[in-house]
């Protein structure tokens, strides 16, 4: 990582480290803790999707169907088999992982329409079949009673420890999809997002790196949806469903797609939208969702994040950020 | 007897396969509309049947119309809104890539379930049939008449626009928009009217299907989505762009839905055109009667 990136990367950490001691004390913000842990949770989901989207250029709108993969393994694991939820994780993402694989290799020679209308359908047929499997998932009324999560003897219960815990496993998830991108792959993804064919006649196996980055971005879905699960303790079809893949892929798009930064601030931002400040709008904010998608779309394609150097307004920091997407 | 009733079965799941087929049909036939004039797909397709269904919930139930103006104006002002999305999004996006394009297209489908859920609410809507009388009984099955209908307007349909896009001018036109709009442009067609023309087509077919539907399974406001991804995989299967092999493929689509829902589960009656379409993706993307060779040389 160059040194700048290193630099957003302390900072970033530092505001989330303090940012539970600045809202705790004012008790009409003390909830945004609560808040912050479902954007950490969310992220994790939006950092997969965000290397998908933004460097291999693909679309999935099967994200909360991988999520609800990881949610219900844990419940079912650790609600009706007893199983310890650390052990339960793994084996949800194993799960999501193996699906997204079997579904990646066909689909993923599909492109554009085709990959969106592939996920999509299968996204559908996965909450049909959370609905339907009555027996194990309880169908539309749900899980109760799903245990939390504890390490050794201790009882992860208030709402800071969940913060620090979600968080430090988003910064970890961060340093690994920066790793990534740094590595002979992420400059392999990067070429098939420019010009696909180039990247194939130069010898670059297009396919198998869309493959994993697919089956990474699933793995990432299922271990939010296992943390999520943990956390909520009960579960219902409703956060799985294609709104849920829509509103994932709109915090990739809003924060900007070609920036895990991007990834990282659209979530945060939308996660407050959608829990604390559209609450007004009740039923409708899948309307106001709407109008977001297509405003972004249309005239912000590259995210807000595009907006940050010409804030700052420096000609340095524009320069740097040319000199980078060039190197 | 036992062999009796399974004849009655049959028939009668054949029956309300076949009706709910042809709707996935003419969604697909909406895609292939677009598709054949943009090379887009348009993800609110589905809305539009949905839009159809409710502005003649409007008409009739609100105003008090006749089913059969209620079904024209219906199909007139999901037309308008077809022409206001090609209007004022998909015109914006001239140089958009295929990603864009599809977030914006899945966009404009939000914006518009979302606009229906806040006009009609939650609630189903029904329609009264489009003639009054009670069930046809044929060999023990019972035909709705409203089903006699579904088929012959898809028949209907299909049929008229056949001939246009191989008979008249101005489909052969919109043809041509599909393979160079470059060329097109230059031996005079109007391209930006004719992708216009064929989002108005595309939604006045799609509101047709939802009008003709609503008296048999009612309507509400998030149906769409659903009805997008079964009439994509009509028109998958079917071959993108062919009329007539989306006409086939949505018959097929209804019959498996309908026998799965008979003989095996109603719950997941849904996902059977859903593992359909996933299978077609797979293995046979250019669909039953489109061709390999000219697959690949499609953008995507």
């Amino acid at each position: 990582m160059s040194k700048k990136e290193w630099w957003i990367f302390l900072g970033f950490g530092l505001f989330i480290a303090v940012f539970p001691w600045l809202v705790q004390p004012v008790r009409a913000i003390s909830h945004y803790i609560d808040v912050m842990v479902f954007a950490g949770i969310f992220t994790l989901v939006t950092l997969g999707l965000s290397m998908l989207m933004g460097y291999a250029g693909q679309i999935s709108l099967a994200q909360a169907a991988f999520f609800g993969i990881g949610a219900y393994s844990s419940g079912i694991l650790t609600g009706h088999f007893d199983m310890n939820p650390w052990a339960a994780m793994p084996v949800g993402a194993c799960l999501a992982a193996f699906v997204a694989w079997m579904l990646g290799i066909p689909a993923l020679r599909l492109k554009g329409h085709y990959l969106a209308m592939a996920t999509m359908g299968f996204g559908v047929i996965v909450h049909i079949i959370l609905n339907e499997e009555i027996e194990w998932t309880g169908g539309p009324s749900g899980m109760v009673d799903i245990p939390g999560l504890s390490i050794a003897n201790w009882k992860i219960t208030s709402e800071i420890a969940w913060y620090y815990l979600i968080w430090g496993i988003v910064f970890l998830g961060l340093l690994f999809c920066f790793h990534i991108l740094h590595s002979r792959v992420g400059r392999a993804l990067r070429a098939i997002h420019e010009e696909e064919t180039a990247a194939e006649a130069m010898g670059v196996p297009t396919a198998r790196y869309k493959v994993q980055v697919f089956v990474l971005g699933a793995v990432f879905a299922s271990l939010a949806g296992s943390l999520y699960t943990h956390y909520v303790t009960f579960l219902n079809p409703g956060s799985f469903n294609l709104m849920w893949s829509v509103r994932f892929m709109l915090m990739v798009m809003v924060g900007g797609m070609q920036s895990l930064w991007g990834a990282v601030l659209g979530t945060i931002l939308l996660t407050f939208i959608g829990n604390e400040w559209l609450q007004v709008f009740a039923d409708f904010e899948i309307l106001v969702y709407g109008a977001i998608l297509l405003i972004v779309a249309l005239f912000l394609p590259k995210g807000l994040i595009s907006l940050v150097p010409l804030a700052i307004g420096s000609r340095n920091s524009r320069a740097s950020a040319m000199k980078e997407g060039g190197s | 007897m036992d062999g009796f009733m399974l004849g009655t079965d049959l028939l009668q799941y054949t029956v309300s396969g076949l009706t709910i087929g042809v709707i996935y049909a003419l969604v697909a036939i909406g895609y292939n509309i677009i598709y054949n004039v943009t090379e887009i797909i348009n993800f609110a397709q589905g809305e539009f049947v949905m839009l159809g269904g409710l502005f003649a919930v409007f008409f009739v139930g609100t105003l008090h119309l006749p089913i059969f103006i209620a079904f024209f104006a219906a199909v007139f002002m999901t037309g308008i809104v077809g022409y206001a999305m090609e209007r004022f999004v998909i015109r914006r996006t001239r140089d958009s890539s295929v990603l864009s394009l599809i977030i914006i297209t899945i966009a404009v489908s939000i914006l518009l379930q979302g606009s229906a859920m806040y006009v009609w609410g939650k609630d189903p809507y029904s329609l009264p049939a489009f003639s009054s009388g009670g069930p046809i009984m044929v060999g023990g099955a019972a035909i709705q008449p409203q089903a006699l209908w579904v088929l012959g307007v898809s028949a209907l349909v299909v049929v008229c626009l056949t001939v246009f896009f191989q008979r008249s001018v101005y489909g052969k036109a919109m043809l041509a928009c599909a393979d160079n709009p470059n060329a097109a442009r230059m031996v005079g067609i109007p391209v930006r009217q004719m992708v216009l023309l064929s989002f108005v087509l595309s939604a006045a077919i799609g509101a047709a299907a939802g009008v003709i539907i609503t008296p048999i399974s009612l309507m509400q406001y998030d149906r769409g989505a659903l009805l997008a991804l079964k009439g994509f995989g009509a028109a998958v299967l079917g071959g993108l762009g062919n009329f007539f092999g989306a006409l086939v493929a949505g018959a097929l689509l209804g019959l498996a839905e309908s026998f799965c829902a008979g003989y095996l589960s109603s719950g997941y009656k849904d996902a059977v055109a859903l593992v359909l379409l996933l299978l077609a993706l797979f293995f046979k993307p250019e669909g039953l009667f489109g061709s390999g060779e000219a697959a690949k040389l499609k953008k995507f």
